[in-house]
């Protein structure tokens, strides 16, 4: 299984079948353009890795994806099931109104009678299969004596078909097969809606998930599932990788990476005996660990863990749709209740009166309620996937809505993670000259930000020989019969100065640093400023060093900051910002994060975040750019917006119709007319959210 | 009124033949790949036969 995120039209379809199959061992490959997915079918020798590599020979990125963690979206019987459903109540709803027309219009005596039979026939076996999703809702909610949304429309629709079957019998006039059958259909429609909007959300979210397909190496070369490691296990892990254990190093030096971790943006020396944690990413040289804990028990599953506590929290919270159908149901059956009581004892008619009764609570179903969220949710994450979010979590549109305080994380969220040198002017061409050969020979973060940053003045690089890397320190090379060295400043004994820096000595010479910032991420100032436009406070959290969190709060133009926060504390600022009654919203990308994430009203994670943080965030920035973080705000309110205005929408509706119905004006035909009309409106009024 | 002996059965059935039709498109995957199928049919590749899974 691979994943195309560039693919996108029927050249790019053939193009990539013909190159996969080309390839021997490959018996058929499939591109899914929809999920923008490759699935191949190929014997045991062929590599994912080998077929990345040909797909990139003909120009289009490719990553191999975990096909474990991906289950779920393969098999969506779930959807289906739903969606025949929706099709069977549909075909009865049809063939139902059409006889319901010839009885509106004037069919009488036998020929009403039969046409009411045929109705029930039709009606009754569509009905039993088609709404049990309501059934089984609305059960599950009484067990346990409460009342859901599902409750009054399993009570309706239930009502609607035994009344009908009852009037039918006695030839009575008035029959609510088609009301019962519209408000399955309608119902339907918004759960399937529902469910296809948060299943969306699920498999972008695993397939970010199946991107990293957790694998170790062996010291014997062979590469292995990380869940199959045992500790003792002695794994390599190279440059550039990530570790991917809990483990000790047994062998080798290099500087580790821990952002991630800690927020810090200093590499960290890393040599024997020096514990390392899954996470963390290997800069030097390679490395050889022994295993102390993989997969479970690793820490990093361990703070997903208490994460898990924490969001429990926010599951608690109440979304708008279950507070209206808290107050909403029972007024219903109270009304229905009145309205039969109300009339049994003006008329002392039973049938009269329960006719009238179940004419009001069909009238007063929640039809508009019930698509009143489910079309705004859908039409809101359709606008913000197109604009790179990903919205995982239901109530996250209605809880950012709400934030009026936003914490940023700085390492890997404002900023890109990745260093950039800054002002080189102060050096000498023949220095840069050097530098720029010294750092070409290392694949170290910061030598390529200072290879860059040189190669970009136009120095070309000096004649330098013997160049070497020594792992976990720098590089070395001679350079006119004098020694040259470029690395970390306890390897050349000079004093490091603050901040992040490389150093260089030329012979016996001084030693000179080369300093560097971290690049702030694209879109970071413009966010800033957009969500401060919003009236919205900014808070910068971070575990960096003071003078790198303030050369960062100064660039994007934020003035509340604090530097050296432990995980911990993180979480416990945002805890004592929400006991002040501040909703907030935090962005995060780190470890240190997850928990923060999990306890703020609403968290925002970028896609190169770590899973666990991933995981716990609402919404997941699927591009580069910070600037989606202010449309999401924008976005959120006017959902929230939206989903009022339909709740009002359909209580005007319910205040205008009620009476009527009261009043035992209602017939089968207003009832399916005035349903019809308030799903469409509520339903035209969420489309307004897709454009603008 | 005793032509409703025909029609009756025969809106039953074309509803019927309509809903078997999407019952059997949706078992077989038929909406697995929208935007995939839109595109396909653009290429000569399929033309002789649809690109079997």
């Amino acid at each position: 299984m691979l994943s195309l995120p560039t693919a996108h039209c029927a050249a790019c379809i053939s193009a990539v079948e013909h190159g996969l199959e080309a390839v021997p061992g490959v018996r058929s490959a499939r591109v899914n353009l929809t999920l923008k997915r490759a699935s191949v079918d190929a014997d045991a020798g062929v590599t994912a890795e080998q077929l990345i590599e040909v797909l990139k020979g003909i120009g289009y990125e490719a990553h191999e994806l975990d096909a474990s963690s991906l289950s779920m979206t393969e098999t969506d019987r779930q959807g289906r099931a739903l969606l025949m459903r929706l099709a069977v109540a549909g075909f009865a709803m049809m063939n139902v109104m059409l006889l319901s027309v010839a009885v509106w219009s004037g069919a009488s005596d036998a020929t009403r009678d039969l046409f009411h039979w045929i109705s029930g026939i039709i009606a009754l076996p569509a009905i039993v299969y088609s709404a049990q999703p309501f059934f089984a809702k609305a059960w599950s909610a009484l067990r346990v004596r409460r009342l859901n949304m599902d409750v009054p429309i399993s009570l309706a629709i239930i009502l609607a078909a035994g009344l009908s079957i009852y009037e039918t019998s006695q030839s009575g006039e008035n029959a609510y097969f088609d009301a019962a059958l519209s408000l399955t259909f309608f119902l339907l429609g918004g759960r399937y809606l529902d469910y296809r909007t948060r299943r969306v959300a699920r498999s972008a979210a695993e397939e970010l998930a199946a991107l990293e397909v957790p694998r170790a190496q062996l010291v014997s070369g062979e590469t292995v599932p990380v869940s199959e490691l045992a500790a003792g296990d002695l794994v390599r892990v190279l440059p550039g990788s990530r570790v991917p254990v809990d483990g000790v190093i047994v062998e080798g030096h290099s500087e580790l990476d821990r952002s991630l971790l800690t927020g810090e943006s200093l590499p960290v020396a890393a040599g024997p005996e020096t514990v390392v944690s899954a996470g963390e990413v290997n800069l030097t040289g390679p490395l050889t660990v022994r295993v102390t804990a993989a997969g479970k028990d690793s820490s990093l599953h361990r703070m997903a863990d208490l994460v898990a506590v924490a969001e429990t929290s926010r599951n608690r919270y109440t979304s708008l749709a279950d507070k209206a159908a808290s107050i909403y149901a029972p007024v219903v059956h109270l009304l229905a209740l009145f309205a039969f009581i109300g009339w049994y004892m003006a008329t002392g008619d039973a049938r009269l009166s329960i006719n009238i009764a179940v004419a009001t609570l069909i009238i007063t179903c929640p039809c508009a309620l019930g698509l009143a969220v489910p079309a705004v949710a859908t039409a809101a994450s359709g606008r913000l996937f197109r604009a790179g979010l990903l919205v995982k979590n239901g109530t996250a549109l209605e809880r950012l809505a709400e934030v009026d305080t936003v914490v940023f994380d700085k390492t890997g969220t404002l900023t890109m993670g990745e260093p950039e040198a800054d002002d080189l002017s102060r050096h000498g061409r023949e220095e840069l000259a050097v530098a720029r050969a010294l750092a070409e020979a290392s694949a170290h973060p910061l030598s390529r930000a200072l290879a860059a940053a040189i190669a970009a003045m136009g120095t070309a690089p000096a004649d330098v020989e013997d160049i070497r890397e020594v792992p976990g320190h720098g590089v070395e090379g001679r350079y006119r019969g004098r020694q040259v060295r470029l690395g970390r400043a306890e390897w050349l004994g000079v004093r490091a100065v603050t901040g992040t820096a490389t150093y260089m000595q030329l012979g016996e010479g001084p030693a000179m640093a080369f300093t560097f910032t971290d690049s702030l991420r694209e879109g970071a100032k413009e966010a800033v400023e957009e969500l401060r436009k919003m009236g919205l406070d900014m808070i910068l959290l971070s575990g960096d060093s003071p003078e790198a969190v303030a050369a960062v709060a100064r660039k994007v133009g934020i003035e509340a900051w604090e530097a050296q926060v432990l995980p911990a504390d993180k979480a416990a600022r945002i805890a004592v910002l929400a006991r002040s009654g501040r909703k907030v919203l935090m962005v995060g990308d780190g470890l240190n994060d997850t928990a923060a994430l999990a306890s703020a009203h609403a968290s925002i994670s970028p896609a190169s975040a770590l899973e666990a943080a991933r995981v716990v965030s609402d919404i997941v920035l699927l591009g580069r750019s910070l600037t989606p973080i202010a449309e999401a705000v924008q976005v959120a309110r006017a959902a929230t917006r939206r989903i009022k205005e339909n709740f009002a929408i359909a209580a005007l509706y319910n205040a205008v119709s009620i009476p009527v119905a009261l009043a035992g004006f209602a017939t089968p035909l207003a009832a399916a007319l005035a349903m019809s009309f308030s799903s469409i409106c509520v339903s035209l009024n969420a489309m307004r959210l897709i454009r603008r | 009124m005793n032509v409703l002996v025909y029609l009756i059965p025969a809106s039953l059935l074309l509803g019927g033949l309509g809903l078997a039709a999407f019952y059997w498109a949706l078992k077989h995957g038929q909406f697995d790949d929208p935007d995939g199928d839109s595109q396909r049919f653009l290429s000569r590749d399929y033309d002789d036969k649809p690109k079997e899974d």
